[in-house]
């Protein structure tokens, strides 16, 4: 498409702009809306994140995951951005991977930090990425928020996104140290249906991601939360006897039965 | 309504409100700091350590932009490792806070940091060194930043004095932070305090509650 002098092509510039003219709005960035919290307990940490993903007003994805691996003990939650969120813990993911195989060792949560730290800062903020970066390594759990400056927060429980406060609120009021496994999901799910139910930015479902020293659980769509009630079955089928027969007529046809094959034209 | 946003209040930087002081006495420093961070009206971090380690004894204070001041914090840590290494023993004060103040100045156009760095060095014993924006650096024997700081010039030009001992020391740094708090909506959480002495480096923290109530305000009530 376009042409072929090499470098740049900016063809689409003038169409978007005479579209714009007729009164045709450019698409906005996905943005994640979101609400995303993690929490520290006494065996690991519990991330978790709604899955609602918006472009402007309209839900862009009921259901789209904001709970992005980073390293097999390291995982991070995602708000501001989507492409922004997937591509700079793609990247920091790869970039940890590399550093295994170089150092011989677990990767650390601060570690992958750090590199996410130093990308955002380098770009001032316009990289929009907000993060909530947990994992468990050799020295226990750690739970980071990093903002899209590039500033860090070390915290036992933490909330980012729009339904932040909702979330938050839950956090404080319910928080308290070296919790069980199930106290520590149930508080994050409770964090995060606050966010679903208040925010508008927020929706759908929970998903829920605890990490420990012996390994992870992906709890994808842990709740449904806003389910469809009513599911359409298509076509439809339609029981004997749903329309009333008043008349029946029978009429036989002439039909002309052909012996053999009509083969259709396969080679060209 | 911008403010209340908080798609929006996020992707403003993270703002140290703050209030930070530093104070030297005979044989050492005490350095304190507020722990609220905001992004909008919204308060990111309550309980955030505002005061952040350069080398062994000597210590940063940030107020300010807190993604600058983090950058900066590791460019100069970075570079005192580096430093001590090839001295082959511990960085000097005046050394430690002149690295900061180049990064300062020098990038003054792109920064929003005002720093406060003290410590202990066999050369000069305490010291406390003001880096405000703009990059100056002053030694001086204490000083007071942050939006919280504004409030207290006063009542710091009065009760300073030049001979406090290292309990004194403290009891002003904690005095002065309450004040600050008090009337600034940037700061706020907890106290923390380092102090700084030829004997190594002690961290106090004062939770929010357990602070004196100032005129008008009442006192933390019992259950808390």
């Amino acid at each position: 498409m376009g042409s072929n002098a090499g470098g740049f092509d900016f063809e689409l510039v003038k169409r978007n702009a005479l579209l714009e003219a007729k009164g045709v709005p450019p698409p906005r960035a996905w943005k994640t809306g979101t609400t995303i919290a993690g929490v520290i307990y006494k065996d690991g940490v519990v991330l978790a994140a709604d899955t609602r993903s918006t472009s402007g007003s309209t839900v862009a994805d009921k259901n789209c995951e904001k709970i992005h691996f980073i390293a097999p003990n390291i995982y991070c939650c995602g708000a501001g951005t989507a492409a922004d969120t997937e591509n700079v813990t793609a990247m920091v993911s790869s970039h940890l991977e590399l550093h295994k195989y170089a150092t011989g060792r677990q990767a650390r949560v601060v570690t992958a930090m750090t590199l996410l730290k130093s990308h955002l800062f380098r770009y001032q903020g316009h990289v929009s990425a907000a993060l909530i970066l947990g994992g468990v390594d050799l020295h226990g759990p750690h739970l980071f928020t990093i903002f899209p400056h590039g500033s860090t927060d070390a915290l036992p429980y933490a909330t980012m996104g729009s339904g932040s406060l909702n979330a938050m609120a839950v956090f404080e009021a319910g928080y308290k140290d070296d919790m069980s496994r199930e106290e520590a999901m149930a508080l994050a799910a409770r964090a995060i249906r606050s966010g679903v139910y208040n925010d508008l930015g927020s929706g759908s479902n929970v998903d829920l991601c605890i990490i420990t020293a012996g390994g992870v659980e992906y709890l994808r769509n842990y709740e449904f939360l806003q389910a469809k009630t009513y599911s359409r079955v298509f076509p439809v089928k339609y029981p004997p006897g749903t329309a009333p027969v008043l008349k029946t007529k029978v009429t036989l046809s002439e039909v002309a039965v052909i012996e053999g094959v009509e083969s259709m034209e396969t080679d060209s | 309504m911008a403010d209340y946003d908080v798609t929006q209040s996020y992707m403003q930087d993270i703002s140290l409100g703050t209030s930070i002081i530093a104070v030297s006495f005979k044989g050492g420093v005490v350095l304190g700091a507020d722990s609220r961070t905001s992004s909008g009206s919204y308060v990111a971090n309550r309980v955030q350590d505002k005061i952040t380690p350069l080398a062994d004894t000597v210590y940063l204070c940030r107020s300010g932009s807190a993604s600058d001041t983090q950058a900066i914090a590791s460019y100069v840590q970075y570079w005192i490792a580096e430093h001590q290494a090839e001295k082959n023993g511990p960085v000097d004060v005046s050394t430690a806070a002149n690295l900061a103040m180049q990064l300062s100045y020098n990038n003054k156009n792109m920064l929003q940091a005002g720093l406060i760095i003290a410590g202990w060095d066999k050369q000069g014993g305490g010291s406390v060194y003001a880096i405000p924006l703009g990059g100056t650096l002053l030694k001086v024997p204490y000083t007071i930043g942050g939006s919280g700081s504004a409030y207290i010039t006063g009542w710091c030009d009065k009760y300073w004095r030049d001979d406090f001992t290292e309990e004194e020391a403290r009891a002003f740094v904690v005095k002065a932070l309450t004040h600050a708090i008090a009337r600034d909506a940037s700061s706020g959480g907890c106290v923390r305090t380092v102090t700084i002495t030829q004997a190594g480096v002690k961290r106090d923290f004062i939770p929010g509650t357990k602070l004196a109530a100032t005129f008008g305000e009442l006192p933390t009530p019992a259950s808390r």
